[in-house]
């Protein structure tokens, strides 16, 4: 295991330089790497960075503390990171991370920015945010590598593993089986088959011809927010600008999604293909796929289809022969952080930065990587664009919803038998999901993610689609045995920690928010208290300066309104409760003094200091 | 003919391009503000500025006038939205002002006096925050530092030196500063500095002076931050 | 005639400046009592808190005392006033917290300049501290907070004669300070 005293870490930076380039824009992929070989960025790492792409060390390690994946100090040989999302806690997580801190003789557990690293150096564990194998969970990062279908089997064994020293390549390969779960296929999973079709009709009919089809579909953003492709398509090519960008957003961060994965494991062709086709129509030379961290295991695959495709013609200089025509892609890893499926974050990332929402306007229509114009779509849009040119806009619109053309791709997990992946018409309506995936006596739905909706059994008839229950893709299913307030607590906290920080309501409020749920959750918290949460949460929504403050506190929102009694059971008698746990706050004095009398406790109720 | 828009009821003119901050303060009409300062690009991260146009919710720093559009800077509910704002921020660091140099002179203090805030109504963080005088000219209290920017932009784009920088995240974002041991003494941090000037707050302060304004006289003590205006325009008088 | 509204007062983790402060309206205080009917205060020397319809509360929260008397308050008086920037949001006893308590003490009892027979208090008479000083209004509810350290005479007379005239409250601009 430990190389690093092999290769010092001036000499792995300077390789990497020398490899990969002195583009300041680099620094984020420079600093990943050398996270992967030292479990840290140590300072030596900053320092020569800092020197040979003339940023400052500040920068460097204000980029080193921002993503949760890059650390200032040393992780273990081998780090392990539990997937935190609410599905991983609902299929037993918590559990199989207390056997592993036991097995590995480790305490406590793991929290958001705390992980426990053994005095030998040898492992460390922590959590990470929803690593996107929700129907395959629970599950976990080791030294970046996805492992799925936790049990206590498996943890023993990989407790095992550890213990023993054995490298990753020498662990059994089934930890690392990725299973696609494609249950429905609908218009665009139908078939990954793809001959470059797209991009032949591109080049004999023409760009004009191409963003037609590409009109003619209605095709809106399967991001989410439903933005028209063809749209932003016209509006990149007919932005001033030296250059222009193609970007496909594959930081599929939203708890509860994983459909891209998918996509990216059979589909990556469709969708190279997608980038390629609105590469022609906007005239972009340069195209980045910005791939989130917890999917580094597909990188492999992904270099090879794009290798594959420039042999093909298909990409890189002079593309299906056609003088002129020049594009090719770079991958660009995530590092830990949600913000970054935000568009203009994404570009942040791309450049080498910190994860921060650009000011908008502009838009990176008009001014996005570098401050040229850059189509940012997610990986179903370009897909679906790909199939759009090559087989119509009428294609596209033969299914779905006036408003919402085409067909959804939905993430499913949760309480049912077969969460993985389904392919609906858009405009079909959310029981149809609960009856095809096996869910029973379902108590909600959290639709599009930790950021989207709650919806209780009397919207089950509300449709998917732009014009009802926009999504991009998450499907979570909690049956009635469940206790909501659990996904509350690990929404809230799960803002809390991806907030980016930059505007105050989101900051601030994100913290206070996630404070009250767990003061309520502990048993203390009063009826004021979710009036506070109502008012903090309606401050976000309306003053965040981005989409994630805005939707962050959508899940306390909307479960106040429609499952109240989750809070209300635990709520003490009195109207207003101290915010902190009076009695706690004496545990210092007591311990200096040496008392534990009764007359050294507060009593919570009622008031009277014994 | 110039265009127009409406603030408060108010015809407001301005030139395309304006923010609705930039020519709301040309024609003389105060929106509040604490990131926001005329001499940098608009920022748009305290939130403070938040008006309501078309029932939406936005920065007048970073939103553009248009034409004809209704702009809401001074209803109880814009007001309330920008109280809250304050509060998160006063409840987020230490804002000791009986115990700060820059009270009675601080954009924080005035624009909560304007918005009528009287407490910090939520939960206090307390964080633990350390304070750098190691500079011989000038003191930094990260205690009172409110993550506007300032500093970092006015270092950057003024004085060309990058002397400052966010890092972290979230509620653990934090100021930094770039020198090989992390403190301003060790950076080419100068008191001459733009940077030095531009602290709505007083996270960065002179040294070698203190409560030099009586109370009573100093500069919001006796007319609010919407007539006196930013403490960047009584530079000399305040520093 | 009607009784009149009874008034108590408390200092808790404060300096007594606001109740300095409350004193300075002068002459004024002739017709507060005409007023009102001070109940337990340090003013009167008056013990025992009776059911009053305000509080007036100086000081945070520092210790185990300390919310005693908070909480008693808030249980007596209909309505409950944060008087004073301790009060409001911890003030200069707040600056503690930047320490943990052990800290505090061993600088003060223990190693602190001009310290004779060192050692931390621990007589079971003296309330126990918290780990941190808080504001009042993290302990109990809290109906109106009047700024200042303190707030100024003229501050606390506005809104006593607002108050107890059933006015809304409203304070002339250089009324409100922080410090």
């Amino acid at each position: 295991m430990n190389a690093s005293a092999v290769v010092t870490v001036e000499g792995f930076v300077a390789e990497s330089l020398a490899t990969h380039g002195r583009d300041p824009r680099h620094l984020l992929q420079h600093l990943i790497r050398v996270q992967q070989r030292f479990s840290y960025v140590p300072d030596a790492a900053v320092e020569a960075l800092s020197a040979a792409l003339d940023v400052t060390r500040t920068q460097v390690r204000a980029a080193v503390a921002f993503y949760a994946f890059l650390h200032e100090r040393p992780r273990g040989a081998f780090e392990i990171r539990f997937s935190d999302n609410i599905t991983d806690r609902m299929l037993g997580s918590r559990r199989l991370i207390r056997l592993l801190i036991e097995r590995l003789g480790l305490s406590g557990l793991p929290a958001w920015g705390r992980d426990l690293i053994r005095d030998d150096g040898r492992v460390s564990v922590g959590l990470a945010s929803c690593t996107g194998m929700c129907d395959q969970g629970p599950a976990l990062l080791v030294n970046g590598q996805a492992v799925t279908n936790l049990d206590a089997q498996r943890v023993d064994r990989i407790a095992d593993l550890v213990q023993e020293g054995i490298p990753l390549e020498r662990w059994p390969g089934e930890f690392f089986r990725v299973e696609n779960n494609i249950r429905r296929r609908g218009l665009l999973l139908g078939n990954p088959a793809t001959d470059g079709a797209a991009l032949r009709r591109l080049v004999d009919e023409g760009a004009d011809a191409a963003l037609a089809e590409v009109e003619r579909s209605g095709l809106r953003g399967r991001g989410g927010a439903g933005f028209t492709t063809a749209l932003k398509w016209r509006f990149c090519r007919e932005a001033p600008g030296t250059d222009r960008y193609v970007v496909c957003n594959a930081d599929e961060g939203e708890p509860g999604t994983f459909k891209d994965r998918v996509l990216l494991t059979d589909y990556a062709d469709l969708v190279i293909e997608g980038m390629t086709v609105c590469a022609g129509v906007i005239g972009a030379r340069r195209g980045f796929l910005y791939l989130r961290g917890e999917y580094r295991y597909l990188l492999p695959h992904l270099e090879s289809v794009l290798q594959r495709r420039r042999a093909e013609g298909l990409l890189g200089t002079r593309i299906l022969g056609r003088d002129g025509f020049d594009f090719d892609i770079e991958i660009h890893l995530g590092a830990g952080a949600y913000i970054c499926g935000e568009e203009s974050a994404l570009i942040e990332s791309l450049e080498g930065k910190r994860g921060v929402t650009r000011k908008r306007p502009p838009f990176p229509v008009t001014s996005g990587f570098d401050d040229q114009p850059t189509v940012v779509n997610n990986v179903e849009t370009f897909l679906a664009s790909a199939r759009v040119v090559q087989w119509g806009g009428y294609w596209l619109r033969g299914e779905g919803t006036d408003q919402s053309a085409g067909s959804k791709i939905l993430s499913v997990s949760g309480d049912c038998a077969r969460p993985g992946i389904y392919e609906y018409p858009f405009g079909t309506p959310v029981h149809r999901v609960l009856s095809d995936c096996g869910a029973e006596n379902t108590q909600a739905v959290q639709i599009s993610g930790a950021a989207g909706a709650t919806l209780s059994p009397a919207e089950f008839d509300r449709i998917i689609a732009f014009e009802d229950l926009p999504t991009a893709g998450s499907f979570m299913i909690f049956d009635d045995s469940r206790d909501l307030l659990d996904m509350v607590r690990n929404f809230a906290a799960f803002f809390a920690h991806e907030s980016c920080g930059f505007c105050t309501p989101c900051r601030v409020g994100g913290a206070l928010l996630r404070n009250l749920v767990e003061k309520v959750a502990a048993g203390q918290g009063s009826e004021y208290d979710l009036s506070e949460m109502r008012h903090i949460g309606a401050v976000m929504r309306e003053a965040s300066y981005c989409g994630l403050g805005h939707t962050a506190p959508n899940h306390v929102l909307n479960t106040l309104d429609k499952f109240p009694s989750i809070y209300r059971r635990r709520l003490a008698r009195e109207a207003h409760t101290p915010s902190f746990d009076l009695d706690a706050a004496l545990s210092e004095a007591r311990g200096i003094a040496g008392r534990d009398d009764p007359g050294t406790h507060i009593h919570k109720l009622s008031g009277e200091t014994a | 003919m110039s265009k127009t828009f409406k603030l408060d009821g108010r015809e407001i003119p301005f030139e395309t391009g304006q923010t609705i901050m930039d020519a709301a303060l040309a024609a003389g009409v105060y929106i509040p503000h604490l990131c926001h300062n005329p001499e940098f690009a608009p920022h748009g991260s305290c939130r403070v500025c938040v008006v309501d146009v078309g029932g939406r919710q936005v920065s007048a720093c970073t939103a553009a006038a248009s034409e004809g559009m209704e702009v809401d800077s001074s209803s109880e509910a814009i007001q309330a939205t920008r109280r809250a704002i304050l509060q998160m921020l006063f409840v987020e660091g230490n804002h000791v002002c009986p115990a700060c140099e820059k009270s009675g002179a601080c954009q924080l203090q005035a624009v909560a006096y304007y918005t009528g805030m009287l407490a910090p109504h939520f939960t206090h963080f307390f964080p633990r925050r350390p304070v750098d005088a190691s500079h011989p000219d000038v003191v930094i209290d990260f205690n009172r530092c409110i993550l506007c920017e300032l500093c970092v932009r006015a270092s950057r784009d003024h004085d060309g030196k990058r002397v400052f920088a966010i890092s972290g995240r979230g509620l653990e974002s934090h100021l930094v500063i770039d020198s090989a041991s992390g403190l301003l003494g060790d950076s080419s941090f100068a008191a001459s500095d733009k940077a030095a000037h531009v602290c709505p707050t007083g996270a960065i302060l002179p040294k070698g002076r203190g409560y030099e304004t009586p109370i009573g006289e100093r500069l919001y003590d006796r007319e609010p931050i919407s007539i006196v205006g930013d403490v960047r325009a009584h530079e000399e008088e305040v520093l | 005639m009607a009784e009149k509204p009874r008034v108590a007062t408390a200092s808790l983790c404060g300096c007594f400046g606001c109740h300095m402060s409350l004193l300075d309206i002068d002459e004024r205080i002739l017709q507060l009592v005409d007023l009102v009917t001070f109940d337990c205060t340090p003013l009167t020397d008056i013990k025992i808190l009776g059911d009053c319809d305000l509080g007036l509360i100086e000081g945070g929260v520092a210790n185990a005392e300390n919310v005693e008397v908070l909480r008693e308050f808030r249980r007596r008086c209909k309505t409950l006033v944060a008087v004073g920037a301790c009060a409001v949001n911890g003030g200069i006893p707040a600056m503690r917290n930047q320490f943990s308590l052990a800290e505090c003490l061993r600088e003060s009892y223990c190693y602190g300049i001009g310290v004779h027979n060192p050692g931390i208090p621990n007589d079971p008479e003296i309330p126990l501290l918290l780990n941190q000083v808080h504001p009042i209004h993290e302990v109990v509810a809290i109906d109106y907070f009047l700024p200042g350290c303190p707030p100024s005479a003229d501050a606390i007379w506005t809104f006593l004669t607002a108050f107890l005239e059933g006015r809304p409250i409203a304070f002339p601009y250089t009324q409100i300070h922080f410090d």
